[in-house]
């Protein structure tokens, strides 16, 4: 008797090892943002004082920035099955590029940061806020990189499992976005 | 067995268990130590039996897991091992490398000496030479092995068990490290200590356990391997950050406790999954194997690991729980039931499912293991709750409270003294187990009509 019936498993679109992977980082950035929201409730004022430092409209721009660039990604998996193989890599490296101007967005707020002397120990408000834009922008270039392999091999499966994992990059940062930089803000 | 190499398991495990008699015996002398106060004070002193509790139990599991990969390599892979000459080589460096390190912790002759005398760092106390020892002892096993899985088929298995052990023989490394800086000391000495046994060891047991579920179940190998993936996924993703929750009090920046707290919390995840995996692959199971004790360790490994590793370690894990509980007997509750459980347990399974068919019997139903097997969980079980028990109240009265430390453990001498009785028990059944698998011939219970007939048509593999 062979196992012939299809699971909720075998339906997932995509790359079974990367949904782990992806469960595995809602779990981390999940658990990070509970716990920051739990640590912010013991110090309301000195969160919003030293949230009111943060660019809010810069972060804005990014978040626009990365959601364009997954709808790249996206349009880079209908591409990709349909054979199209320049197109894809032309909407890969469009997807790239903006991840590149994300990561350039956010280096000059760590600079202004850092210009204005303020660290991971400043506050326990910059701990998370360095940790989880930290951890972030950690797996844009991780993303980055993924782009480059799989515009390398062009092979819809591979395309689409880049996809994925942008997609989570950029689910956690909308997730991040409004959490870090908007909550409690008048 | 099929192929004549396997044999080589037999040296590995028999070295291995005499060492885990060594292991348990000594414990057991410092389980007295804390009833007593002063005994033994002038002849081995209580760091010197410390020394040899953690390190015998540190190489036997490593012999385990080399005997446990020269079994299960050559079915995996369809092939001899590459040299059993080197194996046996590997096997006598080990032992004249463990004969050196007792001897010189025993009799310290050569206190302060840069090739000869011991480290003085906790669990890496081995002298240089015989660090050294274990360095080309492990060149020699990753050699030999690798050897015969790029030879041979290619399996999850293997694969992630060459991971495992590359990644454990390449940490071990970090032994060699020791700057002068305590801080920096420790955060290095964590890279062997830490990322060995929630890290590359986990692989390692992923994929015995899993070899041993293939086995003893028949499930699919498609199906085994899926899980294994995912389980080792798990493990490195959880475990590798899951380090800083040793960076919390010994001068690493403030950070290290989110990051420490929220993955190590996570390394629950793998444990679960592996216990998860144990029980699915006995319910889909296509065959009923013969040797029901391997399957009894084998279950109770996937579960005390996670009750140890898991539970156990997660309840003092978060850096504010941390912050009360460290260094108390709760650590000591945790430390003997992660090893019990993950790494002893497992050990314990692949000996026994390997002993009967390297030693050429017929399958037998092996009571005498099975007993051992509650005898000895049972006993490190009221241990761990004994030392949790002891732990809270320590907890209390010296982190709370701020009584000094001996006044303290005055108080939790009851505790003690029952936990060396637990550890009688856990003696016993380890030399019960020992005697199980090298001596009895004979089934002790005569199987029924049923179980008869089933063990005629499902023979042993």
């Amino acid at each position: 008797m062979s196992e012939t019936r299809v699971t909720a498993i075998d339906a997932l679109p995509g790359e079974f090892m990367m949904w782990v992977l992806i469960m595995s980082e809602l779990a981390v950035f999940g658990a990070g943002l509970i716990v920051f929201s739990a640590v912010r409730l013991t110090d309301l004022s000195g969160f919003a004082d030293a949230q009111a430092q943060l660019h809010t409209v810069g972060a804005g721009v990014n978040t626009v920035v990365l959601v364009t660039s997954g709808w790249l990604a996206a349009r880079a998996v209908g591409l990709a099955e349909k054979g199209r193989v320049r197109a894809t890599r032309v909407s890969l490296g469009g997807a790239a590029a903006l991840g590149v101007v994300f990561l350039w967005i956010k280096g000059a707020e760590y600079a202004d940061k850092a210009a204005a002397g303020i660290n991971f120990e400043t506050h326990s408000f910059f701990t998370f806020y360095y940790l989880l834009t930290g951890f972030h922008a950690a797996h844009v270039i991780a993303g980055l990189v993924i782009f480059a392999l799989v515009a390398w091999k062009c092979q819809p499966r591979l395309v689409e499992t880049g996809a994925q994992f942008w997609h989570m990059v950029d689910l956690v940062w909308l997730l991040l976005f409004p959490v870090l930089y908007l909550v409690g803000r008048v | 067995m099929k192929y004549p190499t396997q044999k080589i398991a037999f040296w590995y495990f028999l070295v291995a268990m005499i060492l885990f008699a060594v292991q348990v015996t000594v414990g057991l002398t410092m389980g007295w130590v804390y009833v007593d106060g002063n005994f033994l004070h002038d002849i081995l002193p209580f760091n010197v039996l410390r020394m040899l509790h953690s390190n015998s139990l540190i190489v036997w599991l490593l012999l385990g897991f080399f005997g446990a990969a020269y079994y299960l390599v050559p079915e995996e892979s369809e092939r001899d091992i590459h040299s059993p000459k080197l194996a046996y080589l590997q096997l006598a460096i080990f032992v004249l490398g463990t004969a050196g390190v007792v001897f010189t912790y025993v009799f310290n002759l050569f206190e302060g000496n840069w090739l000869l005398g011991k480290e003085g760092r906790e669990f890496l106390e081995q002298p240089k030479w015989v660090k050294a020892g274990i360095v080309v002892a492990a060149l020699i096993f990753l050699y030999n092995i690798s050897m015969t899985v790029l030879k041979g088929r290619k399996t999850a298995i293997t694969n992630i068990l060459l991971l495992g052990l590359w990644g454990l023989a390449l940490l071990f490394l970090f032994a060699f490290y020791n700057p002068a800086n305590l801080a920096l000391d420790k955060q290095y000495w964590w890279y062997v200590v830490h990322l060995w046994v929630e890290g590359t060891w986990e692989l390692v047991m992923a994929s015995i356990l899993a070899f041993l579920m293939l086995k003893l179940t028949g499930v699919d190998r498609e199906v085994v391997e899926k899980w294994l993936y995912v389980i080792a996924a798990l493990a490195l993703f959880s475990g590798i950050l899951g380090t800083g929750h040793h960076y919390y009090w010994i001068g690493t920046p403030g950070y290290w406790q989110w990051i420490g707290s929220v993955f190590s919390t996570l390394e629950v995840a793998p444990f679960f999954a592996m216990m998860a995996f144990a029980f699915v692959m006995v319910w889909k199971g296509r065959r009923d194997h013969p040797n029901k004790a391997a399957l009894l360790w084998s279950l109770g490994c996937a579960t005390l690991a996670f009750f140890g590793a898991g539970v156990w370690g997660f309840l003092h894990t978060l850096h504010g729980v941390n912050f009360y509980t460290h260094g108390t007997q709760i650590t000591a509750a945790h430390g003997h039931l992660a090893f019990y459980g993950a790494y002893v347990a497992l050990n314990l399974a692949i000996i026994t499912y390997a002993m009967p068919l390297l030693k050429g019997r017929e399958p037998f139903n092996q009571v005498l293991n099975m007993a051992s097997f509650w005898l000895m969980s049972g006993g490190v079980v009221f241990m761990t709750f004994t030392l949790t028990f002891a732990g809270t109240v320590q907890t209390h009265l010296q982190r709370v409270n701020g009584e000094g430390f001996m006044d303290v453990q005055d108080q939790l001498w009851i505790f003690f003294v029952m936990r060396f009785g637990s550890g009688v028990a856990v003696v016993l059944g380890a030399i019960l187990f020992i005697y199980a698998v090298l001596k009895p011939r004979r089934e002790v219970i005569d199987p029924g009509p049923v179980e008869q007939a089933r063990l005629q048509e499902t023979p042993a593999e």
